[in-house]
């Protein structure tokens, strides 16, 4: 693709705009990166984790004496044990609870029962199967509104006040409002679908390996962590452990998607084994254990319904919604919102009144709720209003492009105050959605599906012109646990003139060892290649929230400019000191200072980087470090239209993606070839949504979904060719006018596959066909339009 | 058991049990650039070359391997230098995680040893027991045929 | 994840793994390729006492042909078969299934004459050698005998081989005249097992008219099963879009298919009956060739 971005620094500096090669994949390409499971450490013992094979049971017994004896065996880890020491259960991100080790009762297949501490791994899994559980069956729910059916069983009887299912109750809009624009409507478009239930499944699974020194109590845990600091303080909470004395180190992650962000049950356990035993204990998940247990994402069963007009303006959105929690409920979300920010629903579109009601309820399925590659819940959101919309032009009899067209948010309306709250900083609608069109060369393509029709061919062309919303939070509005959504970077600028910078956040693979460092370059105009990114130890980082919901590059990367914008300013008094000038007479490039109108008086950063510890103008503090805590001022919106071409096999119900178009915004690109990669990451798993990945379960709670053969992640060979262009609209309130973009492809693209699928078969009448669009559903859907 | 192998080069003689994948011995050996994803041979994170062929080292013992010579991401480099298919990674953005990269740089290195100027859709099928979850296959992909231009060239 | 604890053996002639089988009974099983095998071990579900790895034995990776057979010795990998100018020459049914076979690294290691022991209802290769007729050659240490595929496949992961035996080769009838042969398979992605799966092949006579046909169906009944019916309507016909048509319909009705998270029974039925009639027409397009 061609990059729309004019870099201000030279090549050599390489700030913003210029794609720069990873610093970190040296490591990697040499097969020398540190992911948990390399980390190996004198005496480490291996654990192993037991799990319940059922979904609801009580527990009568475990007989753990045959485990226990066997060679190799150092302990067996039971909840009772764990309860004994207090931690048989511990918190969730959203102020539930969830058992570390089942005392009473498994809840859902897959929860942690026991787990075996041995010499080696080998001997942990074999000494597994030496466990014996006596478990008494109950009754199973797998779906949210059976659980809120009368006389169901009730899941979490741990819970005093707790006489049913419900998790919560939430809305958000105008009730009044939407009503009254319902009663106006000329037309109503509706739709009931389910987003299924996945899993981020990152080809690195969970783990930990925690080391806690008998003598002096330092714990130090390496943990698959997209949030060590927040894990440092939950630990802290749980254990009881004095802060100071918890390391959390996140070595390098291979993926998270926000399958990282939740504390497991097996970091706990490993933790309390290493403290009890007094030797470092290491637990990685195998995949199935991953799929089973940790975070999911998704599984809403989603009502929308639009009201119109009969010009085809929207007048408002009604929304309800019935959230699967599983047995605990663990969304790692802010708490003021209890269904994330699903209330973006009303899209990139302009109407005066909506009204979301959301649901969650207790089920046995695994818990989680994690922002899969998504802020919070936002991917059901415009996978929702991105259905409606299109379904809505087929009512009003107008094209998919034109309804989007005449009903968006126009350029001057920004700021715009959404119906739900939000307040949208910036965006051209209009201009991303025509570029996208323009590619694709859509009025063609509508030529060519007519003229396909005629022979019976079935070619669909999808659209989905989404808005996203990252970048939490704003502490007014943002905390998990309290903890307020801000983020951190600590720059120290060396005598040498060479930097580090230290960050709270954490990349699983986004690369911000280069583009963090880009932002300092571009502020400083110190070499790119001079500055080292640090992440992922809490021992040697400023506090943070961590990366997830594409919050990095709109909070940490903010506060990056911010804390290189204050260095530059004590450096320019120090140039001046050093030119004998006044400070409000130099001159600014990146790099160096001089002075106004005579441009070869300058010093450069690294001479004032060397003063800063040698040569200091009076009464100004050594050193030339600093740290910024930044508190972001709103959301950033990033927003793009996706355009599919699909075409259907009629007889067999298989589609296949001809052209796969994407038009991006995210603002300013810091470093585009990575931006670009985020973008084709993101848009295969949006294929993957929409065509194959989904975990179900049977009427007895067994995951159907628990291994890479019936949990289907796309090869190169299925996922589509990827065409990328961009336009660019700068965040007003962001430092560099970044909007952050590791997750817009993977929250506008599944509504783009489904519209084509369904654009292929509209003539027919079909309307919807739930996620995944396997081929039977297709074909089904084809002989029900069929029979009429 | 006493196996005896050509590991990156270099003989060596080990004890093993013949349960023990190939995978974990490689590993214990302290080369962990092989890694594991899955347990049901989906997803070739723990590609290597057995006598210069990809394999899923997950799905073979550890004692299969005797007498053979194995070569993992840790061998790739040759006379201190990258292998290209390394450089080429890194200059076509072929990695983001670099999880499932070691895998992927030996199944695309011996493509490229059998095909040198591999076609798309031959590199797409090529490295279809490969799974990424990051970058989409394009840029590595791209990284494929760079590596390929850059050896034809050479 | 890693299987339980076994016993293992590598003998490097036929003779001595056959005495290990013979001695070892019933709880000794054959490794070759390993690819289904060393999974299901990983997973608990099989847990072999002893494993006779036959990886090292010479001369079991012959794909040639002789007396009027293609034959594809017990250490044959997948790949081979993708790559082999002769089963190209040869066999279109085949030549058209190794390269859906599994993914590309599992082709490298899987060997075909596993595959057809393994006896994996969802499995590629016995639907082949269903429609190419082909015969399995097993050895013991009291000798060879040589199966038809018919009688080799006998229900869900279970073969005919009798304790001590092992599949020493599969060998498939060259077509007698002009023949074609195709495999088409419905999978969700690369590396998974068939959804549906129809083996197709036909014979012309000298009158043009279908010499022999044979159609197998994979994943819809609980070992791959052939279309008898179906091949027997196309039998002395001359081809003809009605002919594969019926013979389509009468292939769904060999199909008895499940509904599970792939699909419904309805819709598998169906897709049997559309990849049947695109199996033939691709089938006879080769024969004509």
């Amino acid at each position: 693709m061609t990059t729309t971005s004019h870099p201000k620094t030279p090549p050599e500096i390489g700030g913003i705009g210029h794609s720069i090669r990873r610093h970190e994949d040296a490591r990697f390409i040499q097969g020398a990166g540190n992911y948990v499971d390399d980390i190996e450490l004198k005496g480490m013992l291996h654990m192993a984790i037991l799990r319940s094979p059922v979904a609801h049971a009580k527990i009568l017994s475990i007989d753990t004496s045959e485990a226990e004896a066997m060679d190799g065996v150092v302990a067996v880890v039971t909840g009772e044990l764990m309860a004994q020491h207090n931690l048989a259960w511990m918190p969730t991100l959203s102020g539930d609870t969830q058992a570390v080790l089942a005392t009473d009762k498994v809840r859902f297949q897959g929860q942690e029962v026991a787990a075996v501490i041995a010499t080696d791994s080998y001997i942990a899994r074999d000494a597994v199967s030496m466990i014996f559980v006596d478990y008494e069956e109950l009754p199973v729910i797998t779906d949210p509104r059976q659980a809120m059916a009368e006389g169901a069983v009730v899941i979490r009887d741990d819970k005093e006040d707790q006489t049913d299912n419900l998790v919560y109750d939430w809305e958000s809009g105008d009730k009044d409002l939407t009503d009254r624009a319902f009663a106006e409507a000329d037309k109503v478009v509706s739709i009931e679908t389910h987003y299924p239930r996945s899993h981020p499944s990152p080809l690195e699974t969970c783990g930990a390996v925690a080391d806690v020194d008998p003598i002096t109590g330092q714990v130090t845990v390496y943990m698959t962590s997209q949030a060590p600091h927040a894990h440092r303080t939950v630990f802290a909470l749980v254990t009881g452990l004095p802060e100071q004395n918890i390391r959390i180190i996140s070595p390098d992650i291979g993926g998270g998607f926000g399958n990282k962000v939740p504390v497991y049950p097996g970091y706990v356990i490993a933790t309390a084994a290493s403290l009890l035993i007094g030797k470092p204990v290491k637990w990685v998940e195998s995949r199935t254990e991953n799929l089973i247990s940790t975070g999911f994402a998704r599984d809403y069963h989603m009502k929308g319904e639009l009201a119109l007009n009969s010009e085809g303006r929207i007048l408002g959105l009604r929304s309800e919604i019935w959230s699967d929690q599983g047995a605990f409920f663990s969304d790692a979300q802010p708490t003021k919102f209890k269904a994330g920010l699903f209330h973006i629903v009303t899209g990139s579109y302009d109407y005066p009144a909506a009204h979301v009601i959301a649901h969650g309820a207790y089920t046995n399925k695994a818990p989680g709720g994690v922002a899969y590659r998504c802020s919070f819940r936002v991917t059901e959101a415009s996978y929702l209003i991105e259905r409606l919309v299109q379904n809505a032009a087929y009512e009003i009899g107008m094209d998919p492009a034109e309804f989007r067209s005449l009903n968006f948010i126009k350029p001057e309306q920004f700021p715009y105050h959404s119906p739900t709250g939000f307040v949208y900083d910036s965006g051209d609608y209009e201009a991303a959605m025509r570029k996208a069109l323009g590619i694709a060369k859509y009025e063609e393509l509508r030529e060519e599906q007519k003229a396909a029709r005629e022979e019976g061919r079935l070619i669909g062309l999808g659209l989905a012109s989404f808005t996203e919303v990252v970048g939490a939070g704003g502490s007014d509005e943002y905390d998990i646990l309290g903890l307020k959504m801000f983020d951190s970077a600590e720059l120290r600028i060396h005598p040498t003139g060479k930097a580090i910078l230290k960050l709270g956040v954490r990349s699983q693979g986004q690369g911000h060892e280069t583009t963090f460092a880009q932002i300092v370059a571009e502020e400083l105009g110190i070499p790119v290649g001079d500055i080292k990114v640090v992440e992922g130890d809490t021992d040697n980082t400023p506090y943070g929230l961590g990366t997830y919901a594409s919050r990095s590059t709109p909070v940490a990367g903010a506060a990056t400019a911010v804390i290189s914008r204050m260095l530059r300013e004590k450096a320019r008094k120090i140039a001046a000191h050093l030119m004998e000038a006044s400070p409000d007479d130099l001159e600014w490039e990146p790099g160096k200072f001089s002075v106004a109108g005579s441009p070869d008086k300058f010093v450069t950063i690294q001479d004032v980087a060397f003063a800063a510890y040698t040569n200091m103008p009076p009464d100004t503090e050594y050193g030339l470090e600093g740290v910024h805590y930044y508190d972001p001022p709103n959301m950033t919106y990033p927003f793009g239209t996706y355009v599919v071409v699909v075409e259907v096999d009629p007889e067999t119900g298989v589609w296949n993606v001809d052209r796969m178009v994407a038009v991006d915004d995210c603002g300013v690109r810091i470093n585009p070839m990575i931006v670009e990669g985020q973008i084709q990451g993101g848009l295969t798993e949006g294929f993957a949504a929409a065509a194959m990945q989904w975990i179900t379960f049977d009427e007895d709670g067994n995951c159907i979904g628990s291994n890479f053969m019936d949990y289907l992640v796309p090869t190169a060979w299925e996922t589509p060719r990827f065409e990328l262009d961009e336009t660019v609209t700068p965040s007003p309130h962001h430092p560099i006018g970044a909007k952050g973009v590791g997750e817009s492809a993977t929250v506008g693209s599944p509504a783009a596959y489904v519209n084509a699928v369904i654009d292929a078969l509209a003539h027919l009448g079909v309307r919807n066909i739930d996620m995944p669009l396997l081929p039977d559903r297709v074909w089904s859907a084809i002989q029900d339009a069929k029979k009429g | 058991m006493q196996i005896n192998i050509t590991f990156n080069g270099t003989a060596q003689t080990s004890d093993v049990e013949p349960r023990q994948l190939l995978v974990d011995y490689i590993r214990g050996t302290g080369a962990t650039g092989t890694h594991i994803g899955c347990d049901t041979t989906s997803c070739g994170a723990c590609t290597v070359l057995v006598d210069g062929t990809p394999m899923k080292s997950c799905t073979m013992f550890a004692v299969q391997a005797n007498g053979k010579s194995i070569t993992t991401v840790e061998g790739l480099k040759q006379n201190g230098d990258l292998h290209q298919i390394q450089a080429s990674f890194k200059e076509k953005h072929g990695l983001q995680c670099g999880f499932c990269t070691p895998g992927m740089m030996l199944t695309s290195a011996a493509l490229l040893e059998e095909n040198p100027d591999p076609s798309e859709d031959e590199i797409r099928w090529a490295i279809s027991g490969n799974i990424c979850r990051c970058t989409g296959y394009i840029n590595i992909v791209k990284a494929v045929q760079h590596a390929g231009e850059q050896l034809r060239n050479s | 994840m890693f299987p339980p604890a076994f016993a293992y053996s590598a003998p490097e002639s036929l003779d001595e793994a056959l005495a290990t089988l013979t001695n070892e009974g019933e709880s000794a099983r054959v490794l070759a390729g390993g690819q289904s095998l060393i999974p299901m071990m990983k997973l608990r579900l099989a847990s072999p006492a002893h494993l006779v790895d036959i990886n090292n034995i010479p001369g079991l990776d012959y794909i040639d042909a002789a007396n009027g057979y293609l034959r594809i010795g017990a250490l044959v990998r997948h790949n081979d078969i993708v790559n082999s100018e002769l089963v190209t020459a040869h066999n279109g049914a085949i030549a058209s299934a190794a390269p859906w076979v599994a993914d590309p690294l599992v082709r490298n290691r899987g060997t075909l004459c596993g595959s057809v022991a393994h006896c994996d209802p969802e499995g590629d290769w016995n639907s082949v050698m269903l429609a190419a007729r082909a015969q399995v050659v097993a050895q013991s240490t009291s000798g060879e005998r040589v199966i038809a595929i018919d009688d080799f496949v006998v229900d869900f992961f279970t073969n005919s081989l009798e304790p001590g035996e092992i599949v020493k080769e599969v060998r498939v009838p060259k077509y007698a005249g002009r023949g074609g042969g195709a495999y088409l398979k419905l999978e969700r992605k690369i590396g998974d097992y068939a959804t549906v799966a129809v083996a197709t092949q036909l014979q012309l006579g000298e009158d043009g008219k279908i010499s022999e046909a044979g159609i197998a169906l994979t994943a819809v009944n609980n070992k791959n099963t052939r279309a008898i019916a179906a091949e027997r309507a196309l039998v002395g016909e001359e081809p003809s879009d009605e002919i594969f048509k019926e013979a389509a319909a009468l292939a769904a009705q060999a199909a008895e298919p499940e509904s599970n998270v792939r699909g419904t029974a309805e819709w598998k039925r169906n897709v049997v009956s559309v990849y049947t009639r695109r199996g033939l027409e691709a089938s006879l397009a080769q024969a004509r060739a």
